[in-house]
């Protein structure tokens, strides 16, 4: 809970900073546009965080959501698959290709660095080659009204319907992660996965299904990301926002280690990096910047974070010293 | 040899958080002589030698080396004082070569500043002590191509190199054959004939009775006597080694006579049988045995007879090559953990924070998590019945801590083992395995342990208690399975219980 809390911190004083130097940042547009973005990131982050609690990684979110992407484009317009068939295919087909991540990790040992690596690799190449490198729009296909309002549009005018979104998966993950069995499971096997499986746990299959779920999630997030953006390029469609989601998830109090973190903690992470890409804007700093601001914030951040870990550890063990020391004294 | 030994270590003391681990012990070796330091688990063997080769510091006490007084914090300090430890663990690097292992940080070099490695010299040189050990290979190859044995003369040959004047072994021959043993022997007699001097930490008392100038016995960390070469023989070693009065350790705890054991017996079928078990680590012994309901089967052996893989390939942690394992009389299939947990056979593993419990989980989560789909409705979990439930465990068996919220690493020892054994205290057991139930646990919270293995032993449970502690197996035990080398080479009853008897099965000298 504390993690959370420095980080919040941390947010709020940027809102505050930015917002005296340009007070643009509070206008309506400015904070939905940014809600907007935080919906959409915060939605595959979430996914993200899931598996960094396993203890694995998961690098191929935006090569997933080109293919996707692309795969939507031609599902709409080329093949003129039902909305509903294409959407669900979207996502099946993302869970599908994390099966075969998770499968291939638990079953085979593969590290999931590696495993992850060939599927950013492979899925680029495959939205590429299946779009013939040909930038793949929605044009003005009738019957996208439902998926353009989710990704464009505003709840009661008001509140942008990704973040809408973000809020519902939310909700349901942190009763998954925080209050259900698998929750537990997930991060026992995070943790110590050799205790977990003395435990009684099946780790294996626990560690597949966060796979599984991860890419549901970025299936939904590539979904909305599709039709904000209107256009998928298939080579530069989601490029490094597998990095923006670890980003998050390590800012909100995962541990790359495994078995620490939570789903606040990961939303919280999502709009510090999403209030920083808007803040490069807003206070004039060369958006060439972008990613140096976003580097050294997550790594202030981090460090911040590691330091006053190992405070507060050395601080426990002098008073179990000290509380020995007495013991033994007393012997 | 000149009056003043190599080394002198007086009065050293050493106390760990709620443990006096050594208490004024006192330890010289002269030069070019063979030590023994023995005594059983825990005496304080490994802690002495821990604080001469500067892995931990001592409370109290002096250490001299040709009678000056020295300061050994670091390893690297010990090594300049030409004392070099060989660990029962190697330390070597198996993905390096042997030149690379013996010279490693004391690589000789070239090129001035560019700090290149003199690969002529260092496998030249590395040659000569390859030789000198009567090693057949180059010092070429890696590591990971070489025995265990040979690995283990490539660090004595990298003590030697290092100008190694005195060499600690610690169990040097546990996982080494016969004939490797042998051979180990030859080069400890060897180093003594070139005046290096080697402190020798055996369990194999046979091996002290061969190689030992003199053997030191530790008990409970303090010094049980001396022995010189003359009166060195198995029998006064091991009445040094025991004679303690921990025998009231097990007051209450003790069987009482066999009936329980025996009563049941008749009843053919009944309790858990395990038959032709071949274990991954030695597939070429098969082991049987079996456990009566309310009986408690004692596991002996040295370490690495195999005891651990056996209660690992029952529980479903580790496969097994062939098994056969029944349950009054019913035939079950154990393939993962999870199968044994739902036939209500449980283990309580050896390696109490790697295993056993997530230390980082609190008490509450920790018990809970084998068992977590009882205190759920629909797959969440309800805190009520989840704390109520660790509540009533740390009473049932005197778990002490002040809340089930604390992190289980803060718990002594002996609390976390108690939080390990109330995950599978939730169900209701037939079957449980402990495996070193009481290493690393002070004897108040021993006692404590032992009594609940009786109590649950009383209540109808079959319970596997495998200790590598003479007095535990001889204490808890209605019966004494030992092992060796991964044979079961007998199985005692409570009528032959002896240290002697353990002994001679556990080294698999006959007679």
């Amino acid at each position: 809970m504390k993690k959370e809390l420095g980080i919040f911190i941390l947010l709020i004083v940027l809102c505050i900073v930015v917002s005296i130097i340009n007070p643009n940042f509070l206008l309506a547009i400015n904070l939905q546009n940014l809600a907007r973005q935080i919906g959409a990131f915060g939605i595959f982050s979430i996914g993200l965080g899931l598996v960094i609690i396993t203890g694995g990684i998961e690098l191929s979110v935006g090569s997933m959501m080109a293919l996707l992407g692309v795969l939507l484009s031609m599902m709409l317009t080329q093949w003129d698959y039902p909305v509903a068939v294409a959407v669900l295919a979207c996502i099946g087909l993302a869970m599908v290709l994390s099966l075969g991540h998770g499968l291939l990790i638990t079953r085979l040992n593969m590290q999931p660095f590696i495993v992850t690596l060939c599927g950013l690799l492979f899925y680029r190449g495959a939205a590429r080659f299946i779009s013939n490198d040909e930038t793949k729009g929605f044009g003005t296909v009738a019957g996208l009204d439902f998926l353009r309002y989710l990704a464009n549009d505003n709840l009661f005018g008001v509140l942008p319907m990704p973040f809408v979104l973000l809020l519902i998966i939310a909700a349901i993950t942190w009763v998954v992660l925080h209050r259900s069995v698998y929750g537990r499971y997930l991060f026992a096997t995070g943790r110590n996965p050799e205790a977990a499986r003395y435990a009684g746990i099946d780790t294996k299959n626990i560690v597949t299904l966060t796979y599984v779920i991860s890419g549901a999630l970025t299936a939904i997030s590539g979904i909305i990301f599709a039709f904000y953006t209107n256009s998928v390029s298939p080579a530069n469609h989601g490029n490094a926002y597998e990095l923006y989601g670890i980003a998050a998830a390590v800012l909100g109090g995962c541990s790359l280690r495994g078995g620490e973190g939570s789903v606040v903690g990961i939303i919280i992470g999502t709009a510090l990096l999403q209030v920083l890409r808007n803040l490069v804007n807003l206070l004039g700093i060369p958006s060439s910047l972008d990613f140096a601001v976003m580097g050294a914030v997550i790594l202030i951040g981090v460090m911040a974070d590691q330091i006053f870990t190992d405070r507060r550890n050395r601080r426990q063990v002098a008073l179990m010293r000290e509380m020995s020391a007495g013991e033994v004294q007393s012997n | 040899m000149n009056n003043i030994p190599l080394l002198e270590m007086e009065g050293i003391g050493k106390r760990f958080p709620g443990v006096v681990a050594l208490d004024q012990v006192n330890l010289s070796v002269g030069a070019g002589e063979i030590v023994a330091l023995i005594g059983e688990n825990g005496a304080g063997k490994s802690t002495l030698m821990r604080i001469l080769g500067g892995a931990i510091a001592r409370n109290d006490g002096t250490i001299k080396v040709e009678g000056k007084p020295v300061e050994i914090n670091s390893p690297r300090e010990a090594s300049a004082l030409g004392i070099e430890f060989i660990h029962q663990e190697l330390s070597v690097l198996d993905n390096l070569d042997v030149a690379a292992n013996i010279f490693l940080r004391r690589e000789p070099t070239k090129g001035g500043f560019l700090k290149l490695i003199d690969r002529g010299r260092i496998y030249r040189e590395a040659d000569v002590f390859v030789k000198k050990l009567g090693l057949d290979i180059s010092s070429r190859t890696l590591l990971s191509r070489l025995s265990i044995a040979q690995q283990q003369l490539v660090e004595i040959a990298r003590a030697l190199s290092a100008g190694a004047r005195m060499i600690i072994m610690d169990e040097p021959t546990s996982s080494l054959t016969l004939t490797e043993t042998r051979r180990l022997l030859e080069i400890v007699r060897d180093l003594k004939s070139h005046n290096v001097s080697v402190i020798y930490i055996s369990h194999r008392l046979h091996e002290v009775e061969e190689i030992a100038d003199r053997a030191v016995v530790l008990r409970d960390g303090r010094n049980a006597g001396e022995l010189a070469r003359s009166e060195i023989n198995r029998q006064s070693m091991v009445r040094m080694m025991v004679g303690r009065d921990l025998k009231d350790l097990f007051k209450g705890a003790a069987p009482e006579g066999q009936s329980a054991a025996n009563g049941r017996d008749g009843s053919a079928g009944a309790g858990f049988e395990v038959r032709r078990l071949r274990t991954l680590r030695y597939p070429k012994h098969t082991v049987s045995f079996s456990v009566a309901h309310g009986e408690v089967l004692g596991f002996a052996g040295l370490v690495g007879a195999g005891r651990s893989e056996i209660a690992r390939a029952i529980f479903g942690v580790e496969g097994s090559l062939e098994m056969d394992v029944t349950l009054d009389g019913k035939q079950l299939r154990v393939k993962v953990p999870q199968d044994a947990i739902t036939q209500g056979i449980y283990l309580i593993p050896e390696d109490r924070r790697l295993c056993g419990l997530i230390v980082d989980f609190n008490v509450r989560e920790n018990i809970s998590l084998p068992n977590l789909e009882s205190y759920s409705s629909a797959k969440i979990i309800n805190y009520g019945k989840e704390t109520k439930a660790a509540l009533e465990a740390c009473k049932a068996i005197n778990i002490k801590t002040p809340t089930p919220e604390m992190r289980a690493a803060n718990l002594s020892g002996g609390n976390q083992q108690k939080v390990v054994l109330a995950k599978w205290l939730t169900f209701s057991p037939k079957v449980l395995i402990f495996d070193e139930p009481t290493r690393g646990i002070d004897v108040g919270a021993k006692a404590e342990i032992y009594q609940l293995i009786r109590n649950l032993a009383a209540n109808g449970v079959s319970v596997i208690v495998i200790s590598s502690e003479m007095e535990e197996v001889l204490g808890i035990s209605d019966r004494i399975a030992v092992m060796h080398e991964g044979r079961l080479t007998g199985i005692l009853q409570r009528s032959q219980f002896s240290e002697e008897a353990v002994m001679r099965l556990a080294t698999g000298t006959e007679g």
